[in-house]
């Protein structure tokens, strides 16, 4: 059974049809990702399928639960996590302090217990802290663990995002332009990153990239989306040599020259 | 400078984090314990009104400094404490449930105005909490049944186990009630912020979408956050009553909201020291001042006396000043005097300059 299948989704901004009846499915184990040309929707369907938009109609079913009307806070607890575009991190805390926020999603206090600070509220706390721990391990952020978001690099501002995202145990992560903005070296890293969350964590990894290159190296399979509908769906390079997308892909380019 | 060498995850669970930590604040609070036996009278009067500020401070912190809602109401809420501790105190109620209660009832006061005001933002919420401001002078008179009316309402004496508690007749057991009461709150305000739910509020504050994104309630953190400011600031609002022995409807106006956020702005926003530095500042920078300018009459030719308002205006050229050219506040010079002392021979200038922090959009709505 497929993990997450988005059937029919659309989502229109007045007359703008920024997404029109787009349906796919992503299977457990896959790196699945979305291309398109700017502004062909791609973020549309991340925000969808996280709930931060309200879809015009159309249904998302995540691991066999209908989630179209879920709210977005209770999005995380069912194991969706996810990235943004323009990195949304909390500056002035802390990288350990945005992974414990990570956590969130798995808390199990109350407000006037951690008022109270509880024995229960100190046990979450070393719980929490040993799965963030891991996390850091696991993408090598020890050297950060401390520094405040504010001083830090832009590659590993991207790093800190993901591993946010992974301190909340999803079973598949959204992440939106991993390699944006980053060199070409760090691009060779985040291909690794995403390997490794695939086959050591077993992840379920939904991506929107710009990147070929890292694109065709990490991808199971590839949607191409333009002008907020499917094009072409197959493995990178069957999509990459798709007549109607390299139109709608290429095409554009060439008219912005 | 000291290195700490962390073993266990409750190095940083724990409130101090090792023996030089915990003696630190040890020292601090022997000092307050020990003050009101070493200065004058009128002075332990002072240092009541600061730990009374610094507690109202506390309240407005959590809401603006920690969930980032700027809040120009803060005022109403003191009022709110002040009113229904006295009025609970004259039918009969002991100060200890007195207290609590009026916490309480400030705190569902700010629940409840917490659901619409969460829609706001910006501008908006500092104009909506003001209008709060505005109101409850009204309200007081109004209410009479509760409030006095226009007369007020006086403190009554504070009986507790047997001993009278009065800010004249025993100023230092009225410090004491004060500085447990606030001990007690900034306990509570620590283990917050170091538990999930304190993590909630920075995450509204620093970025609304990635904490919706994360499993946080936005709305909920927001009317748990305004919930538990309001009761703080009663609870200070409830002390500030036996305080001033008398409240009406004119002790609560607006100038003492704008006071109160000046308060937590110059002390440093974002920061639960931030609160007390300020209510230093707010409290006993006019005293000195004024000490200043009498010095000035009786020791030089120039006559300064004259000038009437130059005290205000003094007092808000140094609060200019400091939030243009500091504007991490007070707690911002602390945080770098200590590094300096930490650091000595190896303290650089350009330590603490800003890094660029980029402005969110608020583009998910």
């Amino acid at each position: 059974m497929s993990l997450l299948q988005v059937e029919g989704l659309s989502i229109h901004f007045g007359g703008v049809k920024a997404v029109d009846d787009i349906s796919f499915s992503v299977e457990p184990g896959e790196v699945f990702t979305i291309v398109g040309p700017n502004g062909a929707g791609k973020s549309t369907i991340f925000n969808l399928i996280s709930r931060l938009y309200e879809p015009t109609a159309g249904r998302i079913v995540f691991d066999g639960r209908d989630i179209t009307r879920l709210p977005a806070h209770d999005i995380a607890g069912i194991g969706i996590a996810r990235t943004f575009q323009n990195i949304e991190l909390f500056d002035h805390s802390s990288v350990l302090q945005n992974l414990l926020i990570g956590r969130h999603s798995r808390r199990r206090t109350r407000w006037y217990e951690d008022m109270l600070f509880l024995p229960k509220v100190r046990r979450a706390e070393r719980e929490d802290r040993r799965i963030v721990e891991e996390v850091i391990d696991f993408l090598e952020l020890a050297a950060y663990r401390d520094k405040l978001i504010a001083g830090l690099p832009y590659g590993v501002r991207k790093l800190v995002e993901i591993a946010r995202a992974l301190s909340s145990e999803p079973k598949l992560i959204l992440l939106d332009e991993p390699a944006s903005g980053l060199s070409v070296e760090e691009t060779i890293d985040m291909a690794w990153w995403i390997e490794d969350m695939q086959k050591d964590l077993g992840l379920t990894v939904l991506m929107v990239e710009h990147d070929m290159s890292l694109v065709s190296r990490v991808s199971t399979r590839v949607l191409a989306v333009a002008e907020g509908k499917a094009l072409a769906l197959g493995t990178s390079a069957q999509v990459q040599a798709d007549p109607r997308v390299i139109e709608a892909y290429l095409g554009k380019q060439e008219n912005h020259e | 400078m000291r290195v700490i060498f962390k073993n266990s995850y409750d190095n940083d669970i724990n409130l101090f984090e090792d023996r030089v930590h915990l003696l630190k604040y040890a020292v601090l609070l022997l000092t307050a314990l020990v003050m009101p036996w070493v200065i004058s009278a009128y002075y332990v009067g002072e240092l009541t009104s600061v730990l009374i500020w610094s507690l109202a401070g506390l309240g407005l912190m959590l809401i603006a400094g920690h969930t980032g809602q700027v809040s120009l109401g803060h005022a109403a809420f003191m009022a709110i404490g002040a009113f229904s501790h006295l009025a609970l105190m004259l039918r009969g109620w002991p100060f200890v449930p007195a207290l609590i209660a009026s916490g309480v009832i400030t705190g569902l006061a700010g629940a409840l105005i917490a659901r619409p005001l969460g829609r706001m933002s910006g501008i908006y919420l500092a104009i909506a909490t003001l209008a709060l401001s505005i109101i409850i002078e009204d309200v007081a008179i109004v209410a009479t049944p509760i409030t006095g009316g226009i007369a007020g309402l006086f403190a009554p004496p504070i009986e507790f186990f047997g001993l009278m508690i009065d800010r004249n007749a025993t100023p230092r057991a009225f410090y004491y009630l004060c500085l447990t009461v606030l001990i007690i709150v900034t306990l509570g305000y620590a283990n917050l912020l170091r538990s999930p739910t304190g993590r909630s509020f920075l995450a509204v504050r620093d970025s609304e979408v990635s904490a919706r994104a994360l499993g946080v309630n936005v709305p909920r953190a927001k009317t748990v956050s305004f919930a538990l400011s309001c009761a703080i600031t009663g609870l200070a609002g409830a002390l500030y009553a036996h305080q001033a022995q008398a409240v009406n409807y004119e002790s609560f106006l607006v100038l003492i909201s704008i006071t109160l956020l000046l308060q937590v702005v110059v002390g440093g926003l974002g920061s639960m020291h931030g609160a007390f530095f300020g209510a230093f500042v707010v409290v006993l920078l006019p005293q000195i001042i004024s000490m200043a300018r009498s010095f000035i009459n009786t020791n030089t030719p120039f006559n300064l006396g004259a000038y009437p308002g130059m005290d205000t205006a003094v007092f808000a050229l140094i609060i200019l000043l400091m939030i243009i050219y500091e504007p991490r506040g007070i707690y911002g010079i602390w945080i770098r005097l200590r590094t300096w002392l930490e650091l000595f021979p190896l303290y650089r200038k350009g330590m603490f300059r800003r890094t660029r922090t980029y402005l969110k959009t608020e583009r998910m709505r």
